[in-house]
């Protein structure tokens, strides 16, 4: 009897252990109509959100269901064939569109750049460093990097006694993540182990808003009162660049990067219907809306 | 009239009610091993295509998805499972059965019952809140109240993972020192021992077994559970050097990673691996614990 009662305890504990990899869904329930699905990147889950809410509005018959979980996820999602679209907040690997086309009968993944997005770097709003290049970052999170002590950029930051930076990180699920080391470690360097991976982009800010000792990255619209952003330079001794609608747009500061949805093949009639509405004003209005930075402006 | 219908009726039901009992036992047995079977197979052919069982217990280096190369080292996993359960267990358990020695014999029956009520409600919170209260709470205590950088990392997680278990304990332990006769206490009083002396020299001695069990069922809970431990310990790859490290445990890292990883590749398979580690850990302490039992019951019956 025990026996079976240790056992239910280590099934139960298993199988919400396996389910627990399923993302929250911020469905609408199905209707008669068609229904989309989107499925993906924790950083656009809000934009994406709104644009499943006020499209309702416009096509009251189509039913837009959305669930996060992090790009790695929606696109995993698009290479089995489950989803209409794949939110991504990075391009898609050369293997992961190899193996979409492979799996939809040759025909290539398509993309669609739906939002731009300046990669914020946040710290404690206590913290008295202001600026920032791509070289200290790269130190601070890069595999063998020599800085983890605030002292070595200069600075005391107030209530955080041991002096050590508490690197804030996303889940490798993530999309932010995969695109924060290309830009900033490069291509062949790993994250240094021991960051504190987050699985939403809301939880990194809220962590770093809490904790002084922490520096942490995310999207721009989920900026709050606790943090501040980091302006950042490409290079040393280059002026540093603050992230804000302007400088995602003119791509100078350095992190700018576009946020994607992406469709397995041909989008179906209904699904390019809700794509050309969302390249459409009304549908970029939201984007603004959420905090990031419409594709209108982009030349 | 009416009673020979009621004799017919209960003709079937009494088979049909049995069968489905019976049904019910046997069941578990089943779904216990469906799931071992499930999880071998998804995991097998990891060890065929590509997965180096070396770097897999002696790598600290967890990064699956990388595309440079991928690692699938788990020793900083492992650390981070056994470093939290092992905090867990060294509050839950004196904790625990310090709970159940109070309730079951030092207090009035009224407040026993109030006890109990409190504590079991403990273990019917669910175990997200639970993760919220680590985050949210203990975070900023700990940071205060050490000075460490942050505050989620492994004493959090202990914490929280301990007030899981110790209603657990407490109300398996509670049941284990009822379970012994009264019998026992007279007799111990009669001969003049202190109220502590029957606990001590009396009461643990004779309900060993039950005392066990409840402490491997905290145990159980604090190796398996996930939410919580996900959002209190921190969830970074790292083989800790203090209580004040964060550290990532095997459960989390099955819960944060399957969903991205694509069905049957490498990264898939893994993680199935490590939850069939995860389900020999668990038997292996299932085990040790009946032998232990066993050993213990033999020789009291010799």
């Amino acid at each position: 009897m025990r026996l079976a009662a240790i056992a239910l305890v280590a099934m139960v504990s298993l199988t919400v252990a396996c389910s627990g990899g399923e993302r929250r869904e911020a469905a609408s329930a199905p209707t008669t109509g068609a229904v989309i699905r989107i499925t993906g990147s924790d950083t656009m889950v809000n934009l994406v959100q709104a644009w499943a809410e006020n499209y309702k509005k416009k096509r009251p018959d189509v039913s837009v269901q959305v669930a996060g979980g992090g790009s790695g996820v929606g696109i995993a999602g698009l290479i089995d064939g489950i989803l209409d679209l794949a939110a991504s907040s990075r391009e898609m690997e050369p293997a992961e569109i190899e193996r979409a086309t492979q799996k939809h009968g040759g025909v290539k993944p398509k993309e669609y750049a739906v939002a731009l997005d300046a990669l914020s770097v946040y710290l404690h709003k206590d913290n008295p460093i202001a600026a920032m290049a791509l070289a200290d970052l790269a130190e601070i999170y890069g595999d063998k990097g020599t800085i983890d002590k605030w002292s070595q950029l200069g600075a005391t930051v107030p209530g955080c006694a041991s002096g050590t930076i508490v690197r804030v990180g996303r889940q490798n699920s993530s999309g932010t993540y995969v695109y924060f080391r290309e830009a900033v470690l490069g291509r062949q360097r790993e994250y240094k182990l021991g960051s504190i991976d987050q699985s939403g982009s809301k939880d990194v800010v809220a962590l770093v808003g809490r904790t002084p000792c922490a520096i942490g990255y995310s999207g721009m619209a989920y900026a709050t009162p606790d943090v501040k952003a980091l302006e950042l330079a490409k290079q040393k001794g280059q002026p540093p660049v603050a992230p804000s609608n302007q400088t995602a747009l003119d791509k100078s500061y350095p992190l700018a990067r576009a946020l994607y949805l992406y469709s397995p093949a041909e989008p179906k009639p209904h699904v390019k219907e809700f794509l050309d509405w969302v390249l459409s004003p009304d549908g970029q209005k939201i984007v603004t809306d959420i905090g990031f930075v419409s594709v209108q402006g982009r030349t | 009239m009416r009673q020979r219908v009621a004799r017919g009726v209960s003709r079937w039901s009494e088979p049909i009610i049995e069968w489905t009992i019976r049904l019910c036992g046997w069941s578990a047995i089943f779904f216990v091993f469906s799931i071992l079977f499930f999880v071998f197979r998804e995991a097998a052919p990891a060890l065929t295509s590509g997965l180096s069982l070396k770097e897999f217990f002696t790598s600290q280096n967890w990064r699956p998805d990388s595309t440079i190369r991928p690692q699938f080292g788990i020793v900083a996993l492992l650390a981070g499972t056994t470093s939290v359960t092992l905090l867990a267990m060294a509050i839950a358990v004196p904790g625990g059965l310090g709970a159940a020695i109070f309730v079951s014999e030092y207090c009035a029956p009224k407040t026993r019952e109030a006890l109990k009520i409190v504590i079991e409600f403990l273990a019917a919170i669910p175990s997200v809140v639970w993760g919220f209260v680590g985050a949210m709470v203990l975070n900023p205590l700990i940071i205060e109240a050490t000075g460490a950088p942050i505050g989620i990392n492994i004493l959090n997680g202990g914490i929280i993972l301990a007030l899981m278990s110790v209603p657990i304990i407490m109300s398996v332990g509670e049941d284990a020192f009822r379970a012994v006769p009264d019998t026992y206490r007279e007799a111990a009083v009669a001969l003049g021992a202190s109220r502590w002396q029957i606990v001590y020299k009396v009461l643990l001695p004779a309900a060993k077994n039950g005392l066990l069990a409840a402490v491997l069922l905290g145990v159980g809970r604090a190796v398996g559970e996930t939410m919580a431990v996900l959002m209190a310990t921190g969830h970074a790859v790292q083989v800790p050097h203090s209580l004040l490290d964060p550290v990532r445990t095997l459960t989390a890292t099955i819960a944060a990673e399957l969903g991205e990883t694509v069905e049957g590749g490498l990264h898939y398979r893994v993680l199935f691996v490590i939850g069939s580690l995860l389900m020999l850990m668990t038997l292996a302490v299932n085990l040790a614990a009946d032998v232990i039992v066993k050993g213990i019951r033999g020789r009291q019956d010799a």
